[in-house]
């Protein structure tokens, strides 16, 4: 279907950008790569009278090793994060993440802060982001804040931004060493959104103890999820195939999944979200002790 | 709403958008929803770009933007103001086809050649990428084009041999 018309806007920086946004208020939508826009706007579910293209703002597309963390622009692309050698080095949880998004087109255009901010559960980056311990920057009209991935979740194509607020730059933590993650989705075919899908991330002690863990849900929920009671399950515990079992359990209990007509029932969901951490935690513990592909 | 107004009368209902097509400059007055693949097909003429699925799942609109894939249908042509745009117009030369193509006719590639010029612009892009690719790469590299004829064998097969060609 043709899309209802809108006014094209195409700022030069993101002050510009949250000036016509702030202005425009709910008549307008930020585009990025468009991935999910352009389909929502043919669908006419998004039918914005001014679209806000940020792809001519300057300096929104960049991956950074800042000291102990990476800091990575909102309008960077999938492709760009899957191919990434500072990310393949320090969060390769996330280049893994990448691969698994649509398919390669789709991964050229889209982008990691279009994804986030679009606040579709069944997105992927929410649950890698959610893994890493990671913080958004949000920038406004007034000052910019920034706040931890859970808080920017706030429901369904929900985000946490007020108005002429426009999400900037993804915050990752390094994980320190001795750490490993993995990110598993299960597709009903090449390219599909993630029936499930489990973000994990572990750091051990020399002991094999659990030093950090981070779990994220992904399709499992209202927005991307935290599995707190799994991750509880094992800090301070050494990461063998009991605690395993248990986090998977926990991970499973406290996911809220919903029927759907396309991918399955919540009770199926449900057991894959058990099968699924239970197999993301074993290859992170593999990984994060040198083993693992 | 005086300033929303203002607003409204600086962004025009028409926009004019320049880019460089098969390396050839084109610029037209259009509006803004005008998708990429509309643009390229109803504006220039150039009908080998294919409308297929709509909803960015079936790849048979791929182009190059910029030296990169991109879904045609799934991006407005006034987003590619600027841009090099590569159409499965813009491969063969002076009546040579390019080796993809060839490839493509080779190891008969196609049925109904619907999503061929999908395909085909997506192996161009992927052999850029990756000159010397592995069966398992080229599957993964086109898993954004669907087939609904061959069952992708001969397709895999093509991409391929036009890897071997495009070293020759």
């Amino acid at each position: 279907m043709y899309v209802r018309s809108f006014q094209y806007l195409a700022p030069k920086t993101v002050k510009e950008a949250v000036t016509l946004l702030n202005k425009l208020g709910g008549e307008a939508k930020v585009i990025a790569g468009g991935q999910s826009l352009v389909p929502l706007m043919k669908l006419r579910l998004a039918t914005p009278s001014y679209l806000i293209d940020l792809n001519r703002v300057k300096g929104l597309d960049y991956i950074k090793d800042q000291k102990n963390r990476i800091l990575i622009g909102a309008l960077t692309r999938h492709a760009a994060i899957e191919n990434s050698d500072l990310i393949k080095e320090h969060v390769p949880i996330m280049a893994e993440a990448a691969s698994h998004i649509a398919d390669p087109q789709v991964r050229n255009l889209g982008t990691i802060g279009g994804s986030l901010a679009h606040c579709d559960p069944a997105g992927d980056w929410g649950a890698v982001v959610i893994a890493l311990n990671g913080e958004v920057k949000i920038t406004g009209p007034r000052k910019d804040r920034v706040m931890k991935i859970d808080d920017f979740f706030i429901d369904t194509y929900q985000p946490n931004l007020k108005k002429g607020e426009i999400l900037t730059e993804v915050r990752i933590p390094k994980p320190q060493p001795n750490s490993g993650g993995a990110y598993l989705k299960l597709e009903r075919r090449a390219g599909d959104f993630a029936t499930a899908g489990v973000a994990a991330q572990l750091t051990l002690d020399v002991d094999g103890v659990c030093r950090y863990a981070g779990i994220g849900l992904t399709a499992l929920g209202p927005t991307s999820l935290r599995a707190r009671k799994a991750e509880k399950t094992l800090l301070g515990r050494k990461v063998d195939d009991n605690s395993i079992e248990e986090a998977a359990e926990a991970a499973a209990e406290e996911s809220k999944p919903t029927d759907d007509p396309l991918r399955g029932s919540a009770e199926y969901k449900r057991a894959m979200a058990r099968v699924l951490t239970r197999r993301a935690l074993k290859l992170a513990l593999a990984r994060a002790t040198g083993g693992g592909a | 709403m005086a300033r929303k107004k203002q607003l409204l009368e600086t962004a025009e209902t028409y926009v004019s958008v320049s880019m460089k097509v098969n390396g050839v400059p084109c610029s037209a007055k259009i509006e803004p929803r005008t998708l990429l693949v509309h643009f390229l097909r109803d504006v220039l003429g150039l009908t080998g770009t294919h409308w297929g699925c709509d909803t960015g799942n079936c790849g048979a609109c791929t182009v190059i933007m910029n030296g990169k894939s991109v879904k045609s249908c799934n991006i407005f042509a006034v987003q590619a103001d600027g841009a090099e745009i590569i159409t499965i117009e813009g491969l063969a030369k002076d009546g040579q086809l390019h080796p993809i193509q060839e490839a493509f006719w080779e190891n008969h590639g196609l049925q109904c050649g619907f999503c061929t010029p999908g395909f085909i612009m997506q192996a161009y892009w992927l052999l850029q990428q990756n000159p010397n690719p592995t069966e398992e790469e080229v599957r993964r590299g086109i898993s954004g084009n669907i087939c609904r004829c061959t069952g992708y064998q001969n397709i895999v097969k093509a991409i391929l041999t036009a890897a071997e060609k495009m070293k020759r």
